[in-house]
């Protein structure tokens, strides 16, 4: 696949693993004068290379977690590290890509991914090899060009990937990134996200309130429970890949965690949110 | 729009004015209105023809625009940099701001007497007076357009690790655009305006608002209306023409699919 080697040769050396140690954290927000919790001690750790879903209903502060990890939050307490080193702000060693795709409006697909590149130690070519690239890999070829706004949301989302990986991040965090897409959509792109991750071989951290999509896309399920946010369980999901979400196992992973999530009497088909869209 | 469409409502967009030059035209045939005042509108087409053939409205025109470019340039150039600073400075926001807010309510012409003491009536005090015209609504729209910008793309440069240049030029000048072409625009008009009145109360040199004096001072009416005319339609064609390229400068304002 000649997407691959291209890729390959504009990787930047080693940036380590991609762990991800998360220790006692702790966040609050002052509303409306009085302090509301967050998070609550929070504690876990993802390994290099592995796939873990936050899964929870609105409300329990997994966004709040993610936007920590990705070091757009500066104050709370506890500690969190990337490869045993702190993090201290936003980093390129950290993609990040939120529920809309916000893409610069004033700037096409490639000038957008580009965007991302501005402060990566590459060469002008590696830099455009490297945006050629990711909008193949995302199967955005012919719409470099496109304005976001002649996209539609599936595809801005892909844009939005791409632009998140184009720094070839060591970790990518994923903040319910098709939340806002309609079903056929989301169920297309969930699979693409899996290929990209088996392709790409990075940690990807995913927040979502879509059980379905966590048992698909997690090597482990972390659920949280809201007010303050705070672990509740945590499942492993082993079951082989590529999955499809019709998998016997994945069904009765699916059942248990709705379960554990006290929603356990619903036998719902399709998309099972825990609570509506955010 | 089909160009049957287009002319029709150029038609309808014309119905005004040539009804009131008709008026206009019968009123002073009439005898309606005193001729001295209001003269035929041949009257002021043949003025028209004797200071074309002379040269002196072309002259005087020249002047004109000169010194509206020259103060529309530096003005907007000054409001540029003031609203990126204010803009972008919370500190420079809240220390100038309150204060620039009261500047603002002062009356344009009443800044007259204060520029011609301190540089006198010639050109300078001129390009000086249209230029603070000119940076006054440049810098409120740029300002007010910084601070729109949505905070979700400001996170999307965090997370690229943008500097301060890298924001200015990727993050808040491309977002205050829109801001700034209407800044731009209405300094463009009131770059306009300001010159007129610039030529008005500070007489010295050629120029539009000159002929409008001399025609004044005259009694020559057929003058005093050319001069008018001619103001009207520079400011229509300004206009006219800044709208023209707002529209082409931001292909993606059909763009609400911000987030």
């Amino acid at each position: 696949m000649n997407v691959a080697a291209q890729l390959r040769t504009t990787a930047v050396p080693d940036h380590g693993q991609g762990r991800l140690e998360v220790r006692n954290v702790s966040k609050s927000f002052v509303v409306n004068g009085a302090p509301v919790e967050a998070l609550r001690d929070v504690s876990l750790d993802v390994a290099g290379g592995e796939f873990v879903v936050l899964l929870g209903p609105s409300g329990c502060g997994k966004s709040t977690l993610l936007r920590l990890i990705a070091g757009l939050e500066p104050e709370f307490r506890g500690s969190i590290s990337q490869d045993g080193n702190a993090i201290a702000g936003t980093s390129l060693d950290r993609g990040i890509v939120f529920q809309e795709p916000r893409l610069f409006p004033w700037a096409t697909v490639s000038q957008n991914i580009a965007l991302g590149l501005k402060n990566a130690p590459l060469s002008d070519r590696a830099k455009r090899e490297a945006v050629a690239a990711h909008i193949t890999l995302v199967g955005l070829d012919g719409f470099a060009q496109a304005y976001p706004h002649q996209l539609s949301g599936g595809m801005a989302q892909r844009a939005a990937i791409a632009r998140g990986l184009v720094n070839r991040p060591r970790l990518l965090l994923l903040d319910e990134p098709f939340g806002a897409l309609d079903a056929l959509t989301r169920a297309r792109l969930q699979v693409e996200l899996q290929r990209i991750w088996a392709h790409e071989r990075i940690t990807m951290v995913l927040v979502t309130h879509d059980v379905d999509e966590a048992v698909l896309l997690g090597d482990r399920v972390i659920v949280l429970a809201p007010r303050p946010g705070r672990v509740s369980r945590i499942f492993a999901i082993s079951a082989p890949r590529p999955r499809s979400r019709t998998d016997d196992d994945l069904v009765r992973i699916r059942n248990d965690v709705l379960r554990a999530l006290g929603d356990g009497e619903e036998d719902g088909s399709g998309g099972t949110p825990i609570s509506g869209p955010a | 729009m089909s160009s049957s469409a287009a002319l029709g409502s150029l038609g309808r967009g014309l119905v005004l004015p040539i009804g009131l030059l008709l008026t206009w035209e019968v009123a002073s045939h009439s005898g309606l209105v005193n001729r001295q005042f209001l003269p035929p509108l041949e009257h002021v087409g043949a003025t028209a023809w004797q200071e074309l053939a002379s040269g002196e409205l072309l002259e005087a025109l020249a002047a004109s625009l000169r010194r509206d470019l020259l103060g529309f340039v530096f003005g907007s150039g000054a409001g540029v940099l003031i609203g990126l600073l204010l803009g972008l400075s919370t500190i420079a926001d809240r220390v100038v701001m309150t204060w620039f807010n009261g500047l603002k309510q002062i009356a344009l012409l009443a800044w007259i007497p204060l520029i011609s003491l301190w540089f006198g009536f010639d050109e300078m005090a001129k390009v000086v007076f249209i230029g603070l015209a000119a940076a006054i609504p440049v810098i409120l729209n740029l300002v007010e357009g910084i601070h729109a910008t949505s905070r979700k793309l400001v996170e999307v440069g965090e997370v690229f690790r943008f500097n301060r240049v890298q924001f200015i030029l990727y993050v808040y000048l491309p977002a205050a655009m829109p801001s700034l072409l209407t800044g731009l625009h209405l300094a463009l008009i009131y770059a306009w305006l300001a010159t007129i009145g610039a030529e008005y109360f500070m007489a010295a040199g050629p120029g539009i608002g000159g002929i409008i004096i001399a025609g004044r001072e005259r009694f020559d009416m057929d003058l005093v209306m050319l001069g008018i005319l001619v103001v009207g339609s520079v400011g229509f064609l300004v206009d006219r023409g800044a709208s023209w390229l707002e529209r082409r400068l931001i292909p993606w304002r059909a763009a609400s699919a911000l987030a």
